[in-house]
């Protein structure tokens, strides 16, 4: 191995200091060189935090990896490693990523008693009766009357919406979020959309027009629909 | 050879049994050879609803466990011929008999009748197993109350994980007045939250009281709405169509006559 060529290209942007990491030499010696790198010039106690991007190009890191690569970088200097970034991801990621933009179709009635669990976006053809349960990772999307319990965004992600061509369920929650029908009888809506507000944090029900105004990430959708 | 049709609900008192026994009379009526079974072991009541209570001696009990042979403990009906009742026990419980022994009843029955008709326990549990387990066909029967929709979805949410024709829905206990000022679910709304077909509506009656605590089936009477709506339920099983029987009472002679008038009625 050549020690001529450098492993770690150090470079300044605007947003704080980049390192690049050559990815055909071995971990170690790429430990190696950054440790006696970063060692080299002081900096003053008094300047401020550096925010440090490293990009891996394409070599995989495993999580201990990636934190003792973050401790070097951080013990030496007044830097904090921002984000770590890499062209590779495992297979294993690669299909939960797939998994979790992926929308199922399910036709049927999802009546009293019954759950119906999807990882991604939920496309149901067909009505939640009340005391029936969809629950999806993504956005739930019923083409039909949502009676019963809708859940979106279930490990966890806010940014989801629940979608149903007639509105009025029992409860609708999104990620930790739970919002409830009113105690009065009260005649349901047609194609509304369940979303959080951020400015009050609480679910709220609007027309889909202006929810996609307000989550962007809904046109992400829009791609995933044509990707299959 | 003959099919067998279960009838439940899920919740308790919505006419299952009654709703039995009118179908079983109104197929008897019809010259078809039927056979009621009674599965709600330890709270029997078809026995009571039919008036065959005094006869019996051997229950679908005995007949699981083997002490006397299926056709001892059928029942002949009063009025009938062709109409035979196979009673529940009443002093075992819904664990003395299983799935598995109730079919092989259900389908030796088969054999000789056109009609098995299965009086199913209220509840989701051990006797609805029971009760579904011999049938070919399902009728759903609920009344037109949010409770008891809820518990007829279910049922057939339930239902449609067995290997039956989709089940078919009975509305029964309509009172037109609630119905008609919207105080009742009314009967396009559960069709449509339950989305299964329509067999029949039948109007809460008090001649169906009367007759189950007669012993004599309202079916058998000819001419009281109920057994109208029984009897029409009984002709499309046969697979006639005949229309649903229109809600609104007949108006009377003198409503007719302001009417024609031009007067309000």
């Amino acid at each position: 191995m050549t020690t001529n060529s450098q492993m770690v290209t150090i470079k300044g942007t605007r947003d704080g200091l980049t390192l690049r990491l050559n990815d055909q030499c071995s971990y170690d010696a790429i430990l190696q060189e950054l440790e006696e790198k970063l060692s080299v010039s002081g900096t003053d106690a008094d300047q401020p935090m550096i925010r440090v991007t490293i990009q891996l190009g394409n070599r995989y890191l495993t999580d201990q990896q990636k934190n003792k690569l973050r401790d070097i970088v951080r013990e030496k200097q007044k830097l904090v490693v921002e984000q770590i970034e890499s062209d590779i991801i495992t297979k294993e990621e690669a299909l939960a990523w797939k998994e979790n933009s992926e929308i199922t179709p399910i036709v049927k009635t999802i009546r009293s008693g019954q759950v119906v669990q999807v990882t991604g976006d939920l496309l149901l053809l067909g009505d939640v009766n009340p005391g029936g349960k969809v629950i999806a990772t993504g956005n739930i999307f019923v083409l039909g009357n949502l009676r019963g319990i809708a859940h979106a965004g279930y490990e966890g992600n806010a940014q989801t919406v629940i979608a149903a061509s007639y509105m009025k369920p029992n409860q609708l929650r999104i990620a930790g979020q739970l919002s409830r029908a009113p105690d009065q009888d009260s005649d349901g809506v047609y194609i509304e959309c369940g979303f959080i507000d951020e400015q009050v944090n609480v679910i709220r029900i609007a027309p889909l027009q202006e929810v996609i105004k307000l989550k962007p990430d809904l046109l992400s959708f829009e791609r995933r629909m044509l990707n299959g | 050879m003959g099919e067998a049709i279960v009838i439940t609900s899920g919740k308790g008192g919505v006419g299952k049994t009654t709703t039995t026994a009118n179908l079983g009379t109104a197929l008897a009526l019809q010259n078809k050879k039927v056979c009621l079974v009674d599965t709600d072991i330890g709270l029997r009541n078809l026995d009571v609803v039919m008036g065959l209570e005094n006869r019996i001696i051997y229950d679908i009990v005995d007949v699981v466990e083997e002490r006397c042979k299926t056709k001892q403990a059928l029942i002949k009906d009063k009025r009938f011929d062709c109409l035979h009742l196979l009673p529940a026990a009443q002093t075992s419980d819904k664990s003395a008999v299983t799935p598995e022994r109730v079919k092989a009843i259900v389908d030796e029955l088969k054999q000789d009748y056109d009609y098995v008709i299965i009086d199913c326990p209220a509840g989701i549990e051990q006797g609805y197993k029971n009760a579904v387990a011999g049938a070919d066909k399902a009728i759903v029967v609920t009344t037109p109350e949010k409770a008891s929709v809820r518990d007829a979805d279910r049922i057939i949410g339930l239902l449609e994980q067995e290997e039956l024709e989709p089940p078919k829905l009975v509305i029964n206990r309509i009172r037109n007045h609630l119905m008609k000022n919207g105080e009742m679910l009314d009967v396009d709304e559960i069709v449509n939250v339950l989305s299964i077909d329509l067999l029949g509506i039948v109007i809460d009656d008090d001649a169906v009281i009367r007759g189950s605590n007669k012993g004599e089936p309202v079916a058998f009477t000819p001419d009281t709405k109920a057994s109208i709506a029984y009897r029409n339920i009984a002709r499309r099983i046969l697979g006639e169509s005949v229309p649903l029987m229109n809600l609104e009472e007949d108006p009377g002679l003198m409503t007719k006559v302001k009417k024609f008038f031009g007067m309000r009625a």
